[in-house]
């Protein structure tokens, strides 16, 4: 079990293409960090540059203190579960298991010890005779979380480990995923691009994109306070909704109607030397509500009134689709989050901003009809479109 | 109507299979049927032997021209065949994960070889051979059909390497594998199919070859079957060796045929896997 | 190791940063030059240095029976070959007519036999067997029993014709039982490339040509055969090399009699009956050259379809 530390770690390919730009990442020992984002954001080759598999072109990589760029992935002491699960086809599920030790010549007794132990751990000793292509999808990704977790190692680096699994499949292996790593305490980056799994699974995030760590916190934090437009929209499920607005005074001028914020928002945005006039407001779908269910916080937000276009009921949640008019807010760091959900010009087609909000179960709201709906103030976020910058943070 | 098309394009297809199937099948069936004739039956252009002997074959196999022979192609085409592999593999590994320069160098080289007249080879090697000491020795048969198999043994297994996911090796490193022990421990196994494949286009190469064998061979030192057989004489001056020459072919060609057999769709894939790969 | 950590050691500087890079990368580079180092030396030791070795003795008059009489004489020994109608050019033209013949019969034959062992339902593994054989058997093994087939008073295809015809010894016959020969060892291997090219045209493409209106003939040529186009070239080229440079068949056949030489033939015979070595390794370096003139033209013809690049992924 080890430290991990990336300092102004940096990749770059022989053609010149950035991969990973002036990464800092602190793990502790024992921590679960998870690098989450889009593809080709980096986080595979960060994670391979971690193991050895990559060189790192700029700055130290240091595992338990000890500078590691050179070293083989073989001298690192770190375990991987790669994305297709890599399972030797050769080799029963006993020796894919073993290969680690055996090639590190630990005595054969100590190796069936620990192949036997990992095998009732993962509910594998029934296949440990078996050949990987004799084994469901689940079970294969068993048995490569048991080759690495035979090894004891300093570090697990796991990289997607749960996409070739069905959805189903996906949740019950995460809450495994995550029992092992909490029951065997062992300093884990996991990568991945689905923000679910990064959520759930992590002690820490870093969302990822364009080569560059956006954001590192607890999940909750990335959640509540999103340091720039990205990581505002890609953490989150379904995406924060942005609008266009403008800054007059100490009032936000938004498709939404005329804002208020509250104090300490407003002061965040007075400390700042200089807050463009055109902003970008963002405010999550579970920010609204059907005006009539609110209750007591009432107050503390403010009441709009709405055609919904479409109502999705969930059972728990209602999702109410509804058009605001104006144009649709533009920045650099938005059309990655769109490119990335894979919906590029969607909300451009409609006219105006299409704004999402989830209701309450009980909500009466109907398609094609106008309700009042209400949403948290001190919920808003003010992003500068240039940069991208939260400026109420 | 569709039914009666149908209905005709099998009878259709069956029959062009059965041509096929004669058409290879009546050359070595006149091989076969020489080889089992008496002496006395030899001349008679019967295409299924009248008197059954296997005389043919005791003769042969009595004369130390055609066993001698017989050694002689086992061995080198064993030996080249395993120092043509393994040549492959190394190389082969190297084109298909490796960068380095002087790459496609390579792979035009050996595209070159495998389109070289042997016979441009025959008149320099020949007097080469005669001075280095290699003429008439085993050695100096392998080293050329080593160069010339080659070609084909890298193109097939650098196909076959190609299949492997490239992050099993990267397990491998991860599990504390050197470079070498990846290599043989988890390429290699897993390549099996495509060394054997390898092995047997290599081995039929060599087993094939003529040119070298009667241009570099003076003697039954390192002269194999298919040259030994241009110099097969019948027992007697005035008897022709044709059912002696039956016999032999046909023993060269057993191990064909059972190889073909048992390795079918792998000669196939081996085959075309180096020259069609979109 | 060391070397790293006493890198690790010191301070960190730019330049340094680089040599490291650049030393991995020169790691894999010399894993690669080692691995192909004993392969590449096989192959040019053995064609590169003997084909500059036979340029070297074309340019000498160097006859086996009088080695006494050996000298430097320029290019005489090539002016002698190609001033040989009767040797060099009716040989050239022998292998010419065998080399367009046999790979055009090939082609067409090859083609069938692929769309038959593309399209069968029954027994595929049986017709890949049978087409195997012939690829596999030793071709002077397969040249014995085509030579006994047509001798006359031994041969079943021999018994066939009028009595007296001897079909080995007339030119014309010969070279056409020659070309049977070719043609029944190689087809196979014709069609196993074209089978391979076979399938590569997906399905659903056939399936929209029919849907458009394209009958089974159109089909073929509109869309299969342009798809295969890549997988043609290879395979013609190989075949038509191959032929050109046809000795087995010819030797058990005829040994080169009736006029049947081929270049390779008339190679050997200068070396082994003739024993003159200038003249022979001559004859081998216009070999060589005919081949690479095949090779460039058919690369060209083709253009970026070269056999080379599908090497690369």
């Amino acid at each position: 079990m080890a430290e991990i530390k990336l300092e102004h770690v940096t990749k770059r390919f022989p053609d010149g293409a950035e991969a990973v730009k002036d990464a800092n990442l602190d793990i502790g020992d024992g921590e679960f960090v998870i690098l989450v984002g889009p593809s080709g954001c980096g986080k595979s080759t960060t994670l391979n540059m971690i193991a050895g598999l990559e060189d790192i072109t700029e700055g130290d990589l240091f595992i338990d203190g000890e500078r590691a760029n050179e070293k083989a992935p073989k001298d690192r002491d770190i375990a991987m579960v790669f994305q297709n699960y890599a399972l030797y086809p050769h080799m029963s599920v006993r020796d894919n298991m073993a290969f680690s030790l055996k090639l590190a010549k630990v005595d054969p007794e100590t190796i069936n010890r620990k192949v036997e132990e990992a095998a009732r751990i993962l509910d594998l000793t029934q296949h440990l005779d078996r050949k990987p292509a004799h084994l469901s999808g689940g079970q294969r990704q068993r048995v490569a979380m048991g080759r690495v977790i035979v090894r004891d190692p300093k570090a697990f680096l796991m990289d997607e480990p749960l996409s070739n699994l069905d959805a189903k499949l996906r949740v019950q292996m995460r809450t495994e995923v995550s029992r092992l790593q909490k029951q065997l305490g062992t300093t884990t980056i996991y990568v991945t691009h689905d923000q679910v799994e990064a959520m759930t699974l992590g002690d820490r995030v870093a969302v990822m994109s364009g080569g560059v760590i956006q954001q590192v916190g607890p999940p909750q934090e990335l959640y509540e306070r999103p340091r720039n437009l990205f990581v505002a929209g890609f953490i989150g499920s379904p995406s924060m909704n942005f609008l266009p607005a403008t800054i007059e005074g100490s009032r936000l001028h938004t498709p939404l109607g005329e804002l208020e914020l509250p104090d300490d928002k407003r002061r965040r945005l007075e400390e700042r030397s200089s807050v463009p006039r055109q902003v970008i407001m963002g405010i999550r779908p579970e920010d609204f509500e059907d005006a009539a269910m609110v209750g007591d916080k009432a107050e503390r937000g403010t009441i709009t009134r709405a055609k919904v276009d479409v109502l999705e009921s969930l059972g728990s949640d209602k999702y109410a689709y509804f058009t605001v008019q104006g144009e649709r807010a533009t920045a650099a760091q938005l059309e990655e989050v769109a490119r990335d959900v894979g919906v590029d010009e969607v909300s451009g087609t409609h006219e105006g901003i299409q704004v999402t909000a989830r209701l309450d179960a009980a909500s009466k709201a109907a398609e094609d009809q106008e309700i009042e709906v209400w949403f948290d103030l001190g919920k808003v976020h003010v992003f500068d479109p240039d940069s991208g910058e939260n400026l109420t943070l | 109507m569709a039914l009666q098309t149908t209905g005709r394009q099998r009878w259709g297809w069956i029959g062009a299979d059965l041509l096929i199937i004669v058409i290879v099948a009546v050359p070595l069936w006149w091989l076969i049927s020489l080889s089992f004739k008496d002496p006395s039956t030899i001349t008679n252009g019967s295409f299924w032997p009248t008197k059954w002997t296997l005389d043919n074959y005791r003769g042969i196999f009595s004369t130390s021209l055609f066993t001698r022979a017989l050694i002689n192609s086992i061995g080198i085409g064993l030996i080249s065949t395993f120092i043509s592999v393994v040549l492959a593999s190394f190389a082969a590994y190297a084109i298909a994960r490796l960068e380095f320069p002087g790459k496609r160098v390579l792979i035009g080289a050996s595209l070159l070889i495998a389109m070289f007249p042997p016979i441009s080879l025959v008149t320099p090697l020949f007097n080469l051979w005669r001075i280095i000491g290699l003429f008439d020795t085993w050695p100096g048969l392998i080293i050329p059909y080593i160069t010339f198999s080659l070609p084909l043994s890298i193109y097939t297994l650098s196909a076959f390497f190609r299949e492997i996911p490239w992050e099993l090796e990267r397990a491998a490193q991860i599990d504390g594998a050197t470079p070498w022990q990846a290599f043989t421990r988890v390429i290699i196994p897993l390549a099996m199919p495509g060394v054997v494949t390898t092995a047997v286009l290599a081995f039929l190469y060599a087993w094939n070859d003529f040119v070298f064998a009667i241009s570099l061979t003076s003697t039954n030192n390192s002269r194999t079957v298919p040259a030994a057989l241009a110099f097969f004489t019948g027992a007697s001056q005035f008897e022709q060796p044709t059912g002696s020459i039956a016999a032999a072919a046909v023993i060269i060609t057993i191990p064909i045929i059972i190889l073909v057999m048992i390795f079918q769709r792998r000669i196939v894939a081996g085959l075309t896997a180096g020259a069609v790969k979109g | 190791m060391s070397q790293a950590e006493v890198a690790a050691e010191a301070p960190v500087a730019e330049p340094r940063r680089r040599r490291v890079l650049s030393e991995r990368a020169r790691a894999e580079r010399k894993l690669g030059w080692l691995l192909c180092f004993p392969a590449a030396l096989v192959m040019v030791a053995v064609t590169a240095y003997p084909i500059g070795y036979a340029v070297y003795l074309s340019l000498e008059r160097y006859d086996l029976r009088f080695p006494a009489n050996t000298a430097f004489v320029g290019l005489a020994n090539y002016w002698t070959v190609l001033k040989s109608v009767d040797l060099w050019w009716r040989a050239f033209g022998v292998t010419t007519l065998i080399t367009v013949v046999s790979v055009g019969v090939e082609f067409v034959l090859g083609m069938a036999v692929a769309l038959v062992m593309y399209r069968t339902l029954y027994g595929r593994g049986l017709i890949r067997t049978s087409v195997l054989i012939p690829y596999g058997i030793v071709t002077v093994a397969a040249a014995f029993s085509w030579q006994y087939a047509w001798t006359p008073g031994i041969g079943y295809l021999a018994n066939l014709l009028p009595s007296g015809t001897a079909p080995l010894t007339g030119t014309w016959s010969a070279i056409g039982i020659i070309i049977l020969a070719e043609v029944w060892k190689t087809t196979p291997f014709m069609s196993l490339l074209l089978l391979a090219g076979l399938s590569l045209v997906p399905d659903g493409l056939l399936d929209a040509a029919k849907v458009d209106g394209a009958n089974a003939w159109q089909r073929f040529t509109r869309v299969t055969l342009p798809i295969m186009k890549p997988a043609i070239l290879v395979a013609l080229l190989f075949r038509t090399l191959d032929a050109f440079r046809i000795f087995d068949n010819i030797f058990i056949l005829t040994h080169g009699a009736a006029n049947t030489r081929s270049v390779s033939i008339l190679d050997y015979d200068q070396l082994f009956t003739a024993f003159n070595l200038g003249v022979g390794n001559a004859m081998s370096v216009l070999i060589v050259i005919a081949v690479a003139l095949i090779a460039f033209i058919y690369i060209k013809a083709f253009g970026t379809a070269a056999p080379g690049q599908e090497v690369r992924r």
